[in-house]
């Protein structure tokens, strides 16, 4: 049961907002610790497990040249673009980037996507311009709401479509797993298995994606009562 | 043969000169706290693969102390302002989405084609390895095109990203310190501390039940490990190959395909997996480091209940 600590200790953590850097290493230590390793061999297994996992870091070289597109305009381009789009809404250009991302990732091309190289310079001020479109100047919390749901549509765009592509890592993964349990599946068939989900996923995302924009002018109007 | 090794010098270069630009940089208050927390996240893409395991862990619990004892700042902004930028952006017109749009184009192509390119019988690039290469390659690509179109300063590509990762801040890190406490809960036996448990508390003579607790498993572990890779092994291990498999007699397939993407509905729950719930509301300035989690929790919780019947459905179906 004291190897739960861990678990413990980053529950309480993000609840009280302590700097999530620090609650994660000291649950990382604290659970090494309760599995009877000594402090310097967690320190070490810590150091080991960190370095292994550089991987996913590699996403940050990107920033370099999206910052130097940005001081160039490259967001202020990507809104002008749409702000030619007479039928463009933020429901819109949400609902045409979750099917592109949903289908292409499907397709085994997750990577064109992200928050870093897609979502920040280009799919996020198409959609706060096209709601400047139709509703003019926005107030802050509308655009924070309008970035969170561009940055959720990439996310499950990309969880509900990758499964159906044969060689992505978690279908390797299943098979590899079921293998070593004495089960054969061929990946065909988990893909196959993956694709009434990711429907279910279109459904009720877009569902909630087409009625944004209501909520959106439902918001802004109560903002101008206030006024 | 290019390996990820190259890539993490390319990485370890980048940090190290946000971490200069940093020093120098006297409108932030606490520069000498960046420069220490970039510089030594430099050296551990730099040197980590060189380093014994002690010294790489005590680099991370530094740049942990930097960060979380008196906090990271910000320089002032410098980057152009609206105008300009809108100025510009006039002037270049849609080419500014020629680079932009080179990162993921590049990615996907070098994903597929370099496997295929192989001199003098070695592939030039480490095949197993190669998605996350090729991202690299592309952001090369991408800026000298930048570069070349744009002609800016030399030194302008490592000023931006110092802003931009700057208004990142430790977020940037979180997701690999994530996964290395992932590594240390795998060593440490959680998962199977975990499943012990569930099977010991919940009733599983029901298939409905197993169907449930199996799904629903995924989707909680998930959210304490941050990553469906993590849960499935242990709830298909404990749950789902005993119960479901085994005594109810159902498809192996089904119940392993929509149990991983059960868990990718934890995944959109969660701050543990920082990489897609938390790092973005830091790229986007959102004011509320959950913002991304809450508009995903309804979407995440309709396609649990989803899951949940089609597993029901399709896994016993014969």
């Amino acid at each position: 049961m004291l190897t739960l600590i861990g678990i413990v200790i980053v529950v309480i953590g993000f609840v009280l907002r302590i700097n999530p850097l620090l609650v994660v290493t000291v649950a990382g230590l604290a659970t090494g610790i309760a599995s009877g390793l000594a402090p310097l061999e967690v320190v070490a297994a810590f150091g080991k497990a960190f370095i292994t996992s550089r991987y996913v870091a590699i996403v940050w070289l990107v920033l370099p040249v999206i910052g130097l597109l940005e001081h160039a305009g490259l967001k202020e381009r990507a809104r002008a673009v749409v702000a030619g789009l007479r039928t463009a809404t933020a429901s819109r250009v949400l609902l045409a980037y979750f099917a592109i991302r949903q289908i292409t990732a499907a397709l085994g091309l997750t990577s064109l996507g992200g928050h870093a190289q897609m979502v920040r310079p280009l799919i996020a001020p198409m959609a706060e311009g096209a709601a400047e479109n139709q509703y003019g100047d926005l107030p802050q919390s509308v655009r924070y709401k309008i970035r969170a749901h561009t940055a959720a549509v990439d996310n499950i765009a990309l969880f509900f479509g990758e499964d159906i592509f044969i060689a992505i890592g978690s279908i390797l993964l299943i098979r590899g797993f079921l293998d070593q349990n004495g089960i054969h599946v061929e990946p065909a068939q988990l893909a196959i298995w993956a694709i009434p989900t990711a429907i279910c996923a279109f459904v009720i995302h877009c569902t909630r994606l087409l009625l944004l924009d209501r909520k959106l002018r439902a918001e802004l109007a109560q903002q101008t009562e206030q006024e | 043969m290019i390996t990820l090794e190259h890539i993490y010098w390319l990485s370890g270069l980048m940090m190290a000169g946000v971490a200069i630009v940093n020093w120098r940089d006297r409108s932030n208050p606490r520069r000498l706290n960046n420069t220490a927390f970039w510089g030594i996240y430099a050296i551990t893409f730099l040197a980590g693969s060189y380093l014994p395991d002690l010294a790489n862990g005590s680099l991370v619990i530094a740049m942990v102390l930097v960060a979380s004892i008196r906090g990271l700042g910000q320089g002032k902004q410098e980057s152009a302002t609206r105008e300009e930028r809108e100025a510009s952006a006039r002037r270049w017109g849609n080419k500014l989405f020629v680079p932009a749009l080179a990162i993921p184009l590049i990615t996907v192509l070098g994903t597929l084609l370099f496997k295929k390119i192989i001199i003098n019988g070695m592939p030039v690039v480490d095949v197993k390895q190669v998605t996350v290469i090729s991202l690299g390659i592309a952001t090369l690509v991408a800026l000298v095109t930048g570069m070349i179109m744009l002609r800016p300063p030399l030194l302008a590509p490592i000023r931006e990203a110092r802003r931009l990762l700057d208004a990142v801040g430790w977020a940037a890190v979180l997701p690999q310190m994530l996964a290395a406490l992932g590594a240390l809960f795998a060593i440490a036996g959680v998962g199977s501390v975990v499943s012990s448990l569930a099977q010991r508390w919940i009733p599983l003579d029901n298939p409905f039940v197993v169907v449930t607790t199996y799904a629903v498993g995924m989707a909680v572990f998930t959210m304490i490990m941050g990553n469906a890779f993590a849960a499935f092994p242990v709830m298909t291990a404990g749950i789902g190959l005993p119960l479901i498999v085994q005594k109810f007699g159902g498809d192996p397939a089904v119940m392993a395909s929509i149990g991983m993407l059960s868990g990718y509905c934890g995944t959109l729950m969660t701050p543990m997996a920082a990489n897609f719930n938390i790092v973005p509301t830091a790229l986007l300035e959102l004011p509320d480091e959950n913002a991304v989690i809450k508009v995903q929790i309804p979407t995440a919780l309709m396609l649990l209940g989803a899951n949940i019947l089609l597993m029901n459905f399709l896994v016993f179906r014969r």
